[in-house]
């Protein structure tokens, strides 16, 4: 395949054949070399065949095989001509990350970490089968559906302020409890209030660098202070309802006569009946998901207010802020220099809306929005902030996470005669986990460095460092 | 189910897990399907065979309807919690297949889950009759 180099951080598909739009790649050179070996980078030319992509099909650095979309694949789709695709937004709707901080420092954890994780392992249900999940009427899974973060709030599990500090202010418009599956809603009545399984996790951690002062003050956070992150998704809903219509949007597209490259891009017109249905039930999963990350964070704080034996003014945990990473949105945006409607897919890439968005709250309208990208369980994560650039060039998104090196099976081989949370704990990181090989398959090794990604998104300027955290106790599902 | 030691394997992948199968007719092809999505979901030697159910699963061509059948023994287990542990297809044809399939629901005391199958995608979905014999497929899970 043909790429041109343009700088240090960004790499162009030239537009071809069938191809819409160009590509572009946000990745080093160093990155480079392993990406052209992966089917990725295919599946960001097949996006660029949609109807009604403008721009570019765009990959961020943590790039990946996905199923249809790339995994780190940003497309935006005019709401008036494009398409939105199920396979674009992937199964695990609003799968996201969230962040608290609080008075706290490592001081005061150190003497009570052990305690500390082992009620965290306790108290979050996690893991697949998990039992402990809220107790729901259908009645009240509908209003999670239609009122998501609100909806948590108002049962007590947090403050008003939450909802601030959340994307969207934790609820997509639209939501249309009419068209999820009884299959999906059956699901979600089950699991609210629980982690999940795989990648997901609640991470106490410790800020360990400012790289942007003011910034990180207006986010609320300073040297040494502990922090609360919360990797967890939509559950069995949010897959349910991308199952369903990934299934029928296939069936359906055959007569838009959309010639598909692989089946798994189906997709419908944002203006058809299939379209706006798929809308309506990814909201209703959106919305899940932001309460199940808000209940979820205000278990972890009554966790630690137990464990230190203090009150909430002592914790003084409040969120910095709610991202999520598989997601389609509408959203203005100027394409060629003209404002238009589109529908942003961000599968497994993050918004990163940049100082003066009128969608942000007061608290980060000066600063851009705080931008959370989760790395490995030993090594770091980070905060950033959201940029102008951003908005120019990327639909206002940049990356997620740090993206697998190694599959599951090699994970595990190269596991083998290790002791994982040995060699965490030698370092000074607890782990609690559920399932049998979750830890081979999440060790650090299996990960891409993620200090490569957040410097390539820092470097090309689509969204700027802040702080980066490091792991104190991580719990897994 | 499964009649031999090769009737299905393991593909592994960066991001994703998925099988390929062989049989060596459609209804052979699809019950050693069902036969390898159990096993990657739990030790099929602790799941007994107590609850039958009678299954008819509908698709476009060969491809979707293993898709489709796939999709209904996963929601089995992660709407259910229900196990597979053997399966006959009755009848089958390019867009229909009706199978009886028998196992249990899950018991956390009882069972031992392998892997977290989340769902079954179109990626590189192939179902194919062999020139020289014998049906071939192969499936992506999402993990």
């Amino acid at each position: 395949m043909d790429l041109k180099q343009i700088d240090a951080y960004r790499w162009e598909i030239p537009q071809v054949g069938a191809m819409r739009v160009p590509g572009r790649l946000y990745a080093s050179a160093a990155m480079i070399h392993d990406l052209t070996r992966d089917e990725a980078v295919q599946q960001v030319v097949n996006v660029a065949h949609l109807p009604g992509i403008v721009g570019a099909s765009m990959a961020m650095p943590d790039i990946h095989w996905g199923y249809g979309f790339p995994i780190g694949g940003v497309a935006a789709f005019n709401w008036e001509t494009g398409v939105v695709s199920p396979g674009g937004v992937g199964y695990d709707i609003n799968c996201g990350v969230r962040l608290a901080a609080s008075r706290l420092t490592e001081d005061d954890l150190r003497p009570v970490l052990s305690r500390l994780a082992d009620a965290l392992y306790r108290e979050i249900p996690s893991g697949v089968g998990a039992t402990g999940s809220l107790k729901l009427s259908k009645k009240d899974e509908k209003a999670v559906l239609l009122q998501g973060s609100r909806w948590a709030v108002s049962q007590g599990f947090g403050e008003e302020m939450d909802i601030d500090h959340t994307e969207d202010r934790g609820c997509i418009a639209g939501a249309d409890p009419q068209v999820v599956s009884e299959r999906a809603l059956e699901r979600g009545l089950q699991q609210l209030g629980t982690l999940g399984s795989g990648n997901h996790f609640v991470e106490i951690g410790i800020v360990d660098e400012i790289f942007q002062e003011d910034i990180a003050r207006q986010f609320g956070l300073f040297p040494g202070q502990a922090t609360l992150m919360i990797h967890s998704g939509s559950r069995g809903l949010g897959y349910q309802i991308c199952d369903d219509f990934l299934a029928y949007t296939a069936k359906r597209v055959k007569s838009l006569e959309i010639d598909l490259p692989d089946r798994q891009l189906s997709c419908a017109m944002i203006q058809s009946r299939d379209g706006q249905d798929y809308l309506g039930a990814m909201a209703c999963a959106a919305n899940y998901a932001w309460a199940n990350r808000q209940i979820l964070m205000h278990r972890a704080r009554q966790v630690l207010m137990k464990v230190l034996g203090i009150g909430p003014r002592d914790l003084c945990m409040n969120l910095v802020y709610d991202v999520c990473h598989n997601i389609a949105k509408k959203e203005e945006h100027l394409v060629d220099g003209r404002p238009m409607t589109v529908c942003v897919h961000r599968k497994g890439a993050t918004r990163s809306f940049g100082p003066g968005h009128p969608a942000l709250c007061e608290d980060y309208r000066m600063t851009g929005q705080p931008i959370l990208i989760p790395g490995d369980m030993g090594t770091a994560s980070y905060v950033m902030s959201g940029t102008q650039t951003a908005m120019n060039e990327t639909f206002g998104s940049t990356c997620h996470g740090a993206g697998r090196v190694l599959s599951r099976t090699a994970a595990k081989k190269a596991s083998r005669g290790r002791s994982i949370h040995r060699e965490l704990e030698e370092r000074g990181i607890l782990v609690r986990w559920t399932g049998r090989s979750t830890l081979a398959e999440e060790m650090p090794d299996a990960y891409k460095n993620i200090a490569d990604v957040v410097e390539v998104v820092h470097g090309a300027g689509i969204s700027k460092k802040v702080a980066r955290l490091r792991p104190l106790v991580v719990l897994k599902g | 189910m499964k009649d031999e030691l090769t009737a299905y394997s393991f593909i592994d992948h960066t991001a994703d897990f998925g099988i390929r199968v062989s049989g060596d007719d459609a209804e052979a092809l699809f019950e050693n399907a069902a036969g390898a999505l159990w096993e990657l979901l739990a030790d099929p030697d602790l799941v007994g065979d107590v609850s039958v159910l009678e299954l008819d699963v509908s698709g476009w061509d060969y491809s979707d309807l293993m898709f489709n059948w796939l999709r209904e023994l996963l929601y089995l287990w992660t709407g259910k919690a229900w196990l597979g542990k053997g399966v006959s297809v009755t009848v089958i044809s390019e867009t229909l297949l009706s199978a009886r399939i028998w196992g249990e629901y899950y018991h956390p005391d009882r069972h031992r889950l392998l892997n977290d199958i989340k769902a079954v995608t179109y990626h590189q979905l192939v179902v194919e009759q062999r020139p020289e014999g014998g049906w071939a497929c192969q499936v992506i899970f999402d993990v």
